[in-house]
């Protein structure tokens, strides 16, 4: 069988702010043997909430701008951010499916010598993970079970909702992103609110931090009323920005402290997988640098990298 | 609408009897499907911690009252977290109605000052959340990658063709009259 390539739509977040994702996921995937390709001169995607919600036909029309750099290289794209895989996935699907919006789309397009053509999918990196690689091989490639490690989820809205038209997974009842977590060997802590929102996306974030943050204290009062967690994995950046920086704005808007290793799930994939924390940078996760303190390691089960290890690249 | 404010009953005469119509063009096209159960507002986690109450934009909308729901703060509280969506038994698409009436608002004018700086950035860096500085390039050599990812951070020509773009579909001339009007 050929080699699966995917078109890599980074984004922003990941890039910019929590490129050990981005590592992580170079990682995770040439070790499950798929391939990414740099998606050269991608934009934002456009933020799905923003844009979204701005002008419908330019948030399209900017989506479809990145859909076709996949078009012309013929490849799938995947990308490691829910809002992302919104914005990307949605306009694909309204594109191939509303003709209206696709001329006056293609309108747009035409100024800079581009044409949306409905040829490539967009993925999640979940779907990549799930129905490209499977649990069979993801279970295969683990060197080091997070044996014992309690994790709670954190799935976010936009890869799975709305359901009727994603049709991916019960939105009530989500399974696929549990079932890769648990490849990991961690132990699944259930909580009532793991399927409400982080709190910052529609713009919310960007709008008023106080609200969005609000949603996401709620989240982690009920992991700790299931007991808490050693780590919170979630599939996108926004997410994991809004959890993870989110402690630390915490702190300072409701005087409130929690101290949870957050994780993408190719950062738990990576570890997994037997890569050393400083191979991807766990440790430059924005509440750690904020904080001047680092991951747990001893409940994580991984040997404190040394200063110099902690620094080093590659 | 749990203020403590007076409330002047409303005038069904003084509607704005296109609302709808425009709302169902701008992509919340099954708003007339509603039937006020509440389900969207019950399943909100925005509603529970603000006065945003999903069922309300919808009724006001369906009765032509524009301008209260376009000027109304509490229309940004909306996270678009979809559970409304999933959960309406009449398949209103909750969501999509929120975001069609955020579109009107905006091109009526209504546009707070922080989304209009994330619209500014794309238009300026390509995008929404932008590389920034050099803080931000050590923090991509610390876990090992090349100081510039392959995106428009890297590719002046991108961030010219969504200037383009945005010059093409008139959302320039939406993001930049807004920042006169704000003087």
């Amino acid at each position: 069988m050929a080699k699966q390539k995917f078109m890599h739509f980074l984004g922003c977040i990941i890039p910019h702010r929590y490129p050990s994702i981005e590592k992580a996921a170079r990682l995770v995937f040439a070790d499950l043997g798929i391939e990414l390709l740099d998606m050269e001169k991608a934009s934002c995607c456009p933020a799905p909430g923003v844009f979204g919600s701005f002008d419908r036909v330019t948030w399209a029309t900017i989506a479809a701008r990145n859909l076709t750099i996949a078009e012309e290289a013929g490849h799938n794209i995947t990308t490691g951010c829910n809002g992302c895989f919104a914005s990307l996935w949605d306009a694909n699907h309204e594109l191939k499916h509303d003709d209206e919006l696709r001329d006056a789309v293609n309108e747009n397009l035409a100024t800079i010598d581009r044409v949306f053509k409905g040829t490539v999918e967009v993925t999640h990196y979940v779907d990549a993970l799930y129905s490209v690689a499977g649990l069979e091989k993801i279970r295969e490639t683990i060197t080091r079970p997070f044996d014992g490690v309690r994790m709670a989820l954190h799935p976010g809205c936009h890869w799975m909702r709305p359901k009727n038209i994603k049709q991916k997974d019960d939105s009530e009842r989500p399974h696929i992103f549990r079932d890769i977590c648990e490849a990991s060997g961690a132990t699944y802590v259930p909580y009532k609110d793991e399927l409400i929102c982080c709190g910052a996306g529609g713009a919310v974030r960007t709008a008023d931090v106080k609200t969005a943050l609000d949603f996401t204290k709620q989240k982690f009062d009920s992991l700790l009323e299931a007991g808490g967690a050693d780590i919170i994995v979630t599939p996108c950046p926004f997410c994991e920005l809004q959890l993870d920086l989110g402690q630390v704005e915490i702190q300072k808007h409701f005087e409130a402290e929690y101290h949870f290793d957050i994780m993408h799930v190719v950062e738990l994939l990576a570890l997994a997988f037997g890569h050393e924390p400083e191979e991807f940078g766990l440790a430059t996760h924005l509440q750690y640098m904020q904080r001047k303190n680092e991951p747990a390691w001893q409940v994580l089960g991984i040997e404190r990298p040394t200063a110099d290890d902690a620094s080093a690249s590659e | 609408m749990t203020s403590a404010e007076e409330k002047v009953p409303i005038d069904i005469d003084n509607v704005d009897h296109e609302f709808v119509a425009l709302i169902k063009k701008a992509g919340g096209p099954n708003i007339q499907s509603c039937f006020q159960c509440g389900t969207c507002s019950g399943s909100c986690p925005a509603g529970a911690r603000t006065n945003y109450l999903v069922r309300g934009i919808i009724r006001k909308a369906l009765l032509g009252l524009k301008e209260e729901c376009i000027s109304s703060p509490e229309l940004w509280f909306c996270t678009t977290c979809y559970t409304c969506t999933d959960r309406c038994p009449q398949d209103v698409q909750p969501t999509e109605v929120i975001k069609a009436i955020r579109n009107i608002a905006v091109q009526s004018g209504y546009m707070l000052a922080p989304h209009q700086k994330v619209a500014l950035n794309v238009l300026k860096t390509g995008h929404a959340v932008p590389l920034g500085g050099e803080t931000w390039e050590k923090l991509r050599q610390k876990v090992g990658l090349e100081t510039r990812p392959p995106n428009a951070s890297s590719h002046p020509d991108a961030i010219e063709e969504i200037v383009k773009l945005a010059k093409a579909s008139g959302f320039d001339k939406l993001v930049a009259e807004k920042e006169e009007k704000k003087e």
